[in-house]
C-alpha cells in the first residue's frame, strides 16, 4: 500500500502540470469548503461574543403575535390585562431572579431628530427608575434622570453611543434637544451598556439586521411617565429581567412569561421570553443554514472536479494499456490493477484536498482580517475536507480502475 | 509431463467472420525440455503460446499444465499461475520505461507477494545469472537491445517458473546479441528450466533439442535436434 502510494505521488509528480489542472476543481472546491466554514465559524464567534457577552444574564418578556413581536402602536389587546406591581413582584422574587423592571418600547424609524437629522432606525423605551441597574446599563456622560423626572414624566431624555454618533456627530449632545415625535426632550446623559464589549449590540435579530446596515439607529430612553406625550396611555409592557446564573436565563425568562400569560385570556397575543442567548442561536441557526447551502454549492464544484479526475484517469488507463496487459501477464491480479489506480486517484484527490485546505485557511485568513472577523479554524472539518477529497478520488476513480483491472493482457499488449 | 495440449482450437471474430488461428494442436512437454516452434508468419505460432502461458483461452479443446486444467481457472487464478509458474519473454521486451532494470526485474516479485525487503536481492541475483551484475541501476533506454532482453529474461526468471516462454526473443536483436541470448536460454535449459521459444530463425531454432513447425495453424511435422527426443512424445 505504502508503495503503491509512493509510486502515485511519483507520477503526480512527473505529471506536475497535468496533475495540477486535474485537481483544480477539487482545489477551488475544499478551498471555498474551508473559507465559507472559517467564515461562518467567526461570524458565530463574533454574534456570541457580542450577543451573550461575558456574564449577560438579562433575559427580556415582551408580548408576540405568531412568534413576532406584537405591535404596540395598536395598544394594549383585547384579553390582555395591564401588567401590575403584583406581577412583577412574583417574577422578583423567583429563585435565581435578581432584579425586575418593566417598560415600554417602540422601533423607532425617523421617529428621533436632531435638527434636521433622523435617527433612521433606533428603539425608543419609556422606562422606570429600576431600568438602567435591571438591564446592566451605566451612565457614561451627564447623568441619570432624576426621582422627580422619572415620577412627573418630565421631557428628558438619555441616549446610547450610537443614537449619539448617529444624531450629533462626535458633537457633545449633553443639554441639546432632540425631537422624539415632534415633541422637544432633553438629553441628560448618554448610556453605556455595561455588557456589549464591542461597540454592537444585538438585543434582537431585528437588531441584528438593522444595526449592521443603516447608518442612523441607537436607543433613546425617555421616563416611562412621558410616554403618553409622544405615543399613547396603556401600551403593553415589557419585563427585563436579571439572573444570577446566565444558565438559567431561558428558564427564568419562561417561568416569568408563564406568571404573565396567567392572566391572558388572549389566545393568539401571549407573552414569550427571549434572551441573547436564544437569539444567538436563532442567529446560529440561520448562518448555519447559510453555511449548508453554501458549502453545497460548494460541493457541486467538487462533483465537476471529481468527474475531471475520472476523465483523466481514463486518459491514464488508456495511455498506460500496455504497462497495465504487461503487468497482468507477468502475474498481476485484477485486484492489484484496481488498487493502484485507486491509490493514484485518491492520492491524487487528496492531494488537492490538502492543497484546497492550505488555501482555504489562506483565504479564510484574508477575509478575518478584512472583515474584521475572529479567524476560526474548525480542525474536524479539515479532516473532514481531505477525508472528502479522498472519498472522490475513490468514487470517480473506480469506474477507470474497475476497467484497467479488467483489461485483457494480450489485448493490451497487442497495442504497442 | 508438463504440459498437455489436445486438439486446441483457436478462433478469432472479426466482425462476423470466424478466423481460425490454430486448428488441431496437439502438444506435450516435458519438464526440463527445450522446444522450439518455428512457422511462417501468421500461422499461429503466437496465438499458442498465449494460450500456453495463460494469456489466452482456446475456443475448444483441453490444456493442462502440471496436472492442473488451466481452462477452468478464473482471471486471478490464471494470473497466480502467470506469476508463480510461467516466465515470459517478449519479442519487443516489454520493459518499463521509467523503472531501472532492478526494478523491472522486481515487478514480478511483488506480484508474487515476496516482501519488499527480501525482493532487491533475489532481482539483483535474477540479473546476475543473466549477466547484468553491473547494470542494476540502469533504465531501459541506457542499455543495448541484447541487454534489454536479458533483463526480460531475469524477469522471467525471478519467480523461479517452471516454464519459460520466449516469443521470438531474438527478433528484435542482432545476430551477435541474438545469439548471446539464444545461448542463454541453452545455458538455464541445462539449469533444468523448461523452455519454449518462437523462432524465425532456423539456425536458432536448430539448436533446440526438439523442433516443431505450424503451418496454418496446424502442427506439420517435428524434426529432432538431437537423435534421443524424436518421438513427439517421449514414453
Ligand atoms: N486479435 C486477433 N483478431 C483477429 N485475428 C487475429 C488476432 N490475432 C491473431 N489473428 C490472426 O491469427 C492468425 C495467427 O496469428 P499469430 O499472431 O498467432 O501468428 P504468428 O505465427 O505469431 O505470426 P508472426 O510470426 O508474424 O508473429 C493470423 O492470421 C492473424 O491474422
Ligand atoms: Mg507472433
Amino acid at each position: 500500500m505504502l508503495e503503491n502510494i509512493r509510486n502515485s505521488l511519483r507520477g503526480i509528480w512527473s505529471h506536475k502540470l497535468r496533475s495540477l489542472l486535474t485537481i483544480l476543481g477539487v482545489i477551488i472546491g475544499i478551498a471555498s469548503i474551508i473559507a465559507i466554514v472559517s467564515i461562518v465559524e467567526g461570524t458565530n464567534q463574533k454574534l456570541e461574543k457580542s450577543l451573550i457577552g461575558s456574564g449577560n444574564n438579562v433575559a427580556t418578556v415582551s408580548l408576540s403575535q405568531n412568534g413576532w413581536y406584537y405591535d404596540a402602536s395598536a395598544g394594549l389587546p383585547a384579553g390582555v390585562p395591564m401588567m401590575t406591581r403584583i406581577e412583577l413582584d412574583r417574577i422578583g422574587q423567583l429563585a435565581g431572579v435578581e432584579a425586575v423592571t418593566a417598560y415600554v418600547s417602540r422601533q423607532a424609524w425617523n421617529a428621533v431628530f436632531y435638527l434636521d437629522r433622523p435617527l433612521s432606525y433606533g428603539t425608543v423605551y419609556g422606562i422606570a427608575d429600576d431600568f438602567f441597574g435591571t438591564m446592566q446599563y451605566s451612565v457614561a456622560r451627564g447623568r441619570n434622570f432624576t426621582e422627580e423626572e422619572y415620577n412627573k414624566g418630565f421631557k428628558v431624555a438619555i441616549i446610547d453611543g450610537n443614537a449619539a454618533d448617529s444624531l450629533f456627530y462626535g458633537e457633545d449632545p449633553l443639554g441639546e434637544i432632540i425631537e422624539i415625535q415632534q415633541e422637544p426632550f432633553e438629553v441628560v446623559g448618554v448610556i453605556r451598556d455595561d455588557n456589549a464589549g464591542e461597540k454592537e449590540e444585538y438585543q434582537s435579530i431585528n437588531d441584528y439586521y438593522m444595526y449592521g446596515w443603516e447608518s442612523g439607529q441607537g436607543r433613546v430612553f425617555v421616563p416611562e411617565r412621558a410616554w403618553p406625550i409622544i405615543y399613547q396611555f396603556d401600551e403593553p409592557r415589557s419585563v427585563g429581567l436579571r439572573v444570577t446564573d446566565t444558565k438559567d436565563m431561558a428558564p427564568l425568562g419562561k417561568r416569568a412569561a408563564d406568571i404573565l400569560n396567567e392572566n391572558v385570556t388572549n389566545p393568539d397575543i401571549r407573552y414569550s421570553a427571549g434572551n441573547s442567548e436564544e437569539y444567538a442561536d436563532d442567529l446560529k441557526t440561520l448562518t448555519n443554514a447559510i453555511r449548508l447551502m453554501l458549502v453545497s454549492i460548494a460541493s457541486l464544484s467538487l462533483l465537476v472536479g471529481g468527474i475531471g479526475v475520472m476523465n483523466i484517469m481514463l486518459v491514464s488507463v488508456t495511455e498506460r494499456t500496455a504497462e497495465i496487459g504487461l503487468k497482468k501477464a507477468l502475474g498481476a491480479k485484477r485486484r492489484t490493477i484496481l488498487t493502484q489506480f485507486l491509490t493514484e486517484s485518491a492520492v491524487l484527490t487528496s492531494t488537492g484536498g490538502i492543497l484546497g485546505v492550505a488555501v482555504g485557511i489562506g483565504l479564510a485568513k484574508l477575509i478575518s482580517v478584512v472583515a474584521n472577523l475572529p479567524f476560526g479554524v474548525n480542525v474536524p472539518w479539515l479532516l473532514i475536507a481531505v477525508g472528502f477529497s479522498m472519498a472522490i478520488g475513490l468514487i470517480f476513480g473506480a469506474m477507470p480502475a474497475s476497467r484497467a483491472a479488467r483489461l485483457d493482457p494480450i489485448e493490451a499488449l497487442r497495442r504497442e | 509431463m508438463l504440459l498437455e495440449l489436445e486438439h486446441i482450437y483457436k478462433e478469432y471474430r472479426q466482425d462476423q467472420l470466424a478466423v481460425p488461428a490454430l486448428t488441431n494442436v496437439s502438444l506435450s512437454l516435458d519438464k526440463g525440455e527445450y522446444l522450439a516452434i518455428m512457422g511462417p508468419s501468421g500461422s499461429g505460432k503466437s496465438t499458442l503460446m498465449n494460450i500456453i502461458g495463460c494469456l489466452d483461452r482456446p475456443t475448444s479443446g483441453s490444456y493442462r499444465l502440471d496436472g492442473v486444467d488451466v481452462l477452468s481457472l478464473n482471471d486471478n487464478q490464471l494470473s497466480e499461475i502467470r506469476c508463480h509458474k510461467i516466465g515470459f519473454v517478449f519479442q519487443s521486451f516489454q520493459l518499463l520505461s521509467t523503472e531501472t532494470a532492478l526494478h523491472n526485474v522486481m515487478l514480478p516479485l511483488s506480484f508474487a507477494g515476496v516482501p519488499r525487503s527480501a525482493r532487491r536481492d533475489i532481482a539483483a541475483r535474477a540479473l546476475a545469472r543473466v549477466g547484468l551484475a553491473d547494470r542494476l541501476d540502469f533504465l531501459p533506454n541506457q542499455l543495448s537491445g541484447g541487454q534489454k532482453q536479458r533483463v526480460a529474461i531475469a524477469r522471467a526468471l525471478v519467480n523461479d517458473p517452471q516454464l519459460i516462454l520466449a516469443d521470438e526473443p531474438t527478433g528484435a536483436l542482432d545476430q551477435k546479441s541474438g545469439a548471446a541470448v539464444m545461448d542463454l536460454f541453452e545455458q538455464l535449459n541445462a539449469e533444468g528450466v523448461t523452455v519454449v521459444v518462437i523462432t524465425h530463425d532456423g539456425g536458432v531454432g536448430s539448436r533446440a533439442r526438439r523442433m516443431l513447425h505450424i503451418v496454418d495453424g496446424e502442427i506439420i511435422e517435428h524434426k529432432a535436434g538431437l537423435p534421443e527426443l524424436t518421438e513427439e512424445q517421449p514414453q
